[in-house]
């Protein structure tokens, strides 16, 4: 038998691909050496520069600002686009952006916009009011631009730049809201060139022109965005060199990635568990910021959808139509169980609509209108509104049937499902039953009415406009067929007229108390509970981050601000790697491989002489 | 070779040999049967592929722009650009017209064409499931033979029953685990890997190289360990079933080394299983592995099919459950031809 015949044999041959596969491995392994240092650490990159890396979890749907809405992709162009305004990290009002100053018209119709004549796009050229009224004109006059932001112009009549620090908008009504238009601002000379922009992406060119704090100079789908200091920026250069968003699809794993120190900020979606957030708490060189959230977490009950048109659609429960129900339904939940419980005390007890660090739209119930925990008071409403028990304990409908209501969950959230259990046993003790409805998609029962309550929450905004308008009979459907900007079809004549007062009122405080009315109305309506504001929990390491600004200042939250404050104000710690360090890596792996690989072979080697030397005999 | 071999051994040495024996007359019909087979199930899977996900409630277009107003305009521009106002058997004809030169539309969340958000996943995931792929079938066949072989021993109780329990192991577990121990560290143990992704990002060169395997090393070893079992199993059942035959006590009474004797005439022997299920986890290396991608945060197809179904994103969903399917169905074929070849009688 010759060694041919063995040259081909199969063991043999998978012999090799194992042997390589495990030098491979070894290699890599070898890379991967704690003599790594820039594996370790997130804020040296290869040539010494100072990199922020933050984890996130949110696919970017678009680079444009046209088209994207997610938080993620808004939270970028943020970044690499000024806005007309911002807000302030202090107190949440709107301060100088793009725009120096604005004035309405004494008609309250025209505002006019100074544009600051020292903002420079980063191939050099300067930002005009050109570039932001060719911004909203596009949005006007194209319905792929106004994707995303359209209703930020649907008042508008007209917008003009009559000089390069000039901008003037015509609205067709009065809108208090000119402050706050989160609009980023492109630049006319680069967008113009664009075809289409309902495909258009902006992510294929790099480095992409922009004239906020940072330049988007590389983006991987799924891997990585990568920002890099805009040194020319007006208010300042940021401290870090770079700013890296990178992927940890898993939450863990992202805590992981914390702890060793591969990023430096990790925020979860939207916060971190209570689980995660007190393993961090022991953990060294890191702090857990567990800051008062911007969102409200509640229970919205379906009002019975109808459109504009006033056709009627979807299949709520027609008890829940019946204020007495709901206030029984509302006051058979135990917020402060949910707090204690579920949030972990990572919350605060809800109340009105606008979360309490929203100081001056926040509002609360006096204590004798609260509807507070009394399942008696629960069940004599109910009694009262002529949903008795059955003989079996069953709370029966007017057409004799028990009651059991569809509750809609989000199958990604693991607070809706143990709230949806808390409310089981709540509601079960009512003669209630409850039947969760957790899904990926809730979107589609949602818009079609065909859920009776759902769990709800939004983040709302320092100009609170945007949270307010979504229960206005204007946000309806205009036919069941088409889609509205509300939330859960709520329509209340009472509640539209102070709408309507509060988008014409320019004077702050005057706005402000007919907010709070507002709020007041909602809550008597009963139709949504707001059960907590979640805490946003986040976390990063101190021996990366030096100082990072919160929003608000005294106590607040790091990620998903409004503006651009915590990475453009993030100080670098002291210590950090240099290029010293990743050369010298370099040539230790290179060491490290050409080792392994040698004695790979060797290995290999040795073992076809001791073959050969057996056929041999 | 002997002079005095006897008619069994010359047989059984043929099937041995494998690629040696050429094609039987009978072949190009087993070869056209097959390739029909799997032309009809790609037609099968074109046509599922389009119904099944329309059997998910709701509209498309208000998924899509869900939370924000839209007009009445706005919905039937959309409905035009997505070529849902279509009559449903003109939105197939379209469908399959267009699928078959590779354009499986435009992705609602993404607003990318299917084919191009596909391509761009398609090669991260051959990475890490095909290097997988390649070890955890090297392994799996070398020691399902070694165990078959040595059966009753201790060593094959110990690679067994290892195996048994890793393949009973959840993957997102052992991942974590993983990353706990080999990534962050513990106690003494240094952390030696990335916690997730593919790249650092910004490197170039044999730099990028080095820091991809780098990235590569806790998915593959987690998919390994995983997958090789099953190999294993199937390889040492099937060498155990061989290993009573004539022909191999002939081999043996012949003076043949007890290593010839097991990779020259058992092993081939007992591969067709193991062929069977090689070829069906090729298929599958296309689709990726869903939890490892997502514990590792691999940017791969997996990730991406879990993306498009949540919202639903139903061109995506679509694209992707075509390839995945045309993968297995593709190596399946594949499978059905290489049989003949090892065994000639599987053609007859």
């Amino acid at each position: 038998m010759g060694t041919n015949d063995q040259k081909r044999s199969l063991p043999h041959g998978l012999r090799l691909v194992a042997l390589a596969g495990a030098a491979a491995l070894t290699l890599t392994a070898g890379l991967a050496t704690p003599l790594d240092p820039a594996s370790q650490q997130a804020r040296a990159a290869d040539d010494g520069k100072k990199v922020l890396t933050v984890a996130v979890a949110q696919s970017v749907d678009s680079l444009s600002p046209f088209l994207a809405v997610r938080l993620l992709s808004t939270s970028i162009h943020r970044l690499m686009y000024e806005y007309l305004t911002n807000y302030d990290p202090k107190d949440n009002h709107a301060i100088a952006g793009l725009a120096t100053k604005w004035e309405p018209s004494p008609d309250k119709l025209t505002w006019t916009y100074t544009i600051r004549d020292t903002s420079k796009w980063s191939d050099g050229q300067r930002a005009t009011a050109e570039d932001a009224a060719w911004t909203f004109n596009k949005m006007m006059t194209d319905t792929g631009a106004a994707t995303a932001n359209g209703s930020y112009v649907g008042n508008f009549r007209k917008v003009t730049a009559p000089s390069p620090t000039k901008l003037v908008i015509e609205l067709k009504k009065p809108q208090a809201t000119m402050a706050a238009l989160d609009v980023p601002i492109v630049p006319k000379h680069v967008w113009e060139k664009v075809s289409d922009f309902s495909e258009f992406n902006n992510d294929k060119s790099f480095p992409v022109v922009g004239n906020g704090p940072f330049v988007l100079s590389g983006y991987k789908a799924d891997s990585y965005v990568r920002l890099k200091a805009n040194k020319d920026f007006w208010r300042g250069s940021p401290k870090f060199d770079e700013l890296v968003f990178r992927y940890y699809k898993d939450q863990d794993a992202a805590v992981s990635a914390l702890r060793k120190g591969e990023v430096s900020f990790v925020a979860g979606s939207p916060s971190l568990t209570p689980a995660q957030a007190e393993s961090l708490k022991g953990a060294d060189d890191i702090q857990v910021n567990d800051a008062p959230g911007r969102r409200f977490y509640a229970l919205a009950t379906n009002p019975g959808a109808k459109a504009k048109n006033g056709k009627k659609f979807g299949d709520g429960h027609p008890s829940l139509l019946d204020q007495r129900v709901r206030n029984a339904l509302f006051r058979a939940v135990d917020r402060e169980a949910i707090i204690d419980k579920v949030f972990r005390g990572h919350a605060v007890e809800g109340e009105g609509y606008i979360p309490p660090r929203f100081q001056d739209y926040f509002w609360k119930p006096s204590a004798d209108r609260k509807l507070s925990y009394d399942p008696a008071e629960a069940a004599r409403l109910l009694d009262q509104a002529g949903y008795k028990k059955n003989g079996d304990g069953k709370r029966v409908g007017k057409d004799g049937k028990p009651i059991t209501y569809r509750v809609l969950c989000h199958a990604t959230d693991p607070n809706d499902k143990a709230v949806g259990k808390y409310l089981q046993e709540w509601w079960g003790e009512l003669g209630i039953g409850v039947r969760l409805n957790c899904l990926d998609n809730v979107t589609d029962p949602w818009l079609a009415g065909k859920y009776d309550l759902a769990f709800d929450g939004w983040s709302v905004n320092p100009d609170p406009d945007f949270v307010l308008s979504i229960h206005t009979c204007g946000a309806l459907p205009a036919t069941p067929e088409e889609t509205g900007a509300t939330d859960n079809f709520i329509c209340d004549k009472k509640y539209d007229e102070l709408y309507a007062r509060q988008l014409t009122e320019y004077d702050p405080a005057k706005r402000a108390d007919i907010v709070k009315q507002m709020e007041s109305r909602l809550y008597d309506l009963g139709y949504m509970n707001v059960m907590a504001y979640p805490n946003a929990v986040e976390a990063f390491r101190t021996d990366q981050i030096k100082s990072i600004t919160t929003m608000p200042a005294k106590a607040g939250n790091i990620y998903g601000q409004d503006g651009y404050w915590s990475w453009w104000s993030a100080v670098p710690a002291d210590s950090g790697g240099s290029s010293d360090n990743a050369a010298s890596t370099t040539v230790v792996v290179g060491i490290v491989a050409g080792v392994v690989i040698l004695g790979g072979l060797g290995v290999f080697a040795a073992m076809r002489r001791r073959a050969t030397a057996e056929e041999r005999e | 070779m002997t002079a005095d071999a006897t008619p069994a051994l010359v047989e059984d040495k043929q099937r041995a040999a494998g690629p040696r024996v050429r094609k039987s007359s009978a072949y190009p019909r087993y070869l056209a049967g097959k390739v029909a087979g799997a032309a009809v199930s790609l037609l099968a899977v074109l046509v599922t592929s389009f119904f099944l996900f329309r059997l998910i409630p709701g509209d498309p277009v208000k998924t899509m722009t869900g939370g924000r107003q839209v007009s009445a305009e706005q919905l039937a521009a959309y409905r035009e650009e997505f070529g849902l106002d279509l009559p449903l058997w003109r939105q197939f004809t379209d469908y399959c017209g267009k699928a078959l030169t590779g354009d499986f539309g435009t992705s609602y969340q993404f607003r990318a064409p299917v084919i191009d958000k596909i391509t761009e996943a398609l090669p991260n995931t051959l990475l890490l499931t095909g290097t997988a792929f390649v070890l955890y079938t090297a392994l799996g066949i070398l020691l399902g033979t070694r165990s078959a072989w040595r059966h009753g021993r201790l060593g094959d109780r110990v690679n067994t029953g290892l195996a048994l329990t890793l393949y009973s192991i959840p993957s997102f577990w052992l991942g974590l685990l993983l990353i706990i121990v080999l990534s962050v560290g513990i106690g003494p143990l240094p952390g030696m890997f990335p916690t997730g992704g593919m790249e650092s990002g910004g490197e170039e060169g044999l730099a990028y190289v080095l820091d991809v395997a780098h990235h590569l090393v806790l998915p593959v070893v987690t998919l390994v360990a995983v997958e090789y079992g099953q190999t294993l199993l199937v390889t040492r059942s099937a060498l155990l079933d061989e290993m009573g035959s004539d022909y191999l006590t002939t081999a043996r009474a012949k003076g043949l080394r007890d290593d010839l004797v097991r990779r020259r005439h058992a092993v081939p022997n007992a591969l067709l299983p193991t062929v069977t299920l090689i070829f069906i986890n090729l298929g599958r290396t296309v689709a990726g592995v869903i939890l490892v991608e997502t514990v590792f945060s691999w940017p791969g197809l997996g990730g991406l099919f879990y993306q498009a179904l949540s919202v639903p994103d139903l061109p995506l969903v679509q694209g992707l459950f075509f390839v995945f399917a045309a993968a297995v169905i593709l190596m399946n074929t594949l499978a059905d031809l290489v049989y003949p070849l090892l065994d000639p009688r599987v053609a007859r």
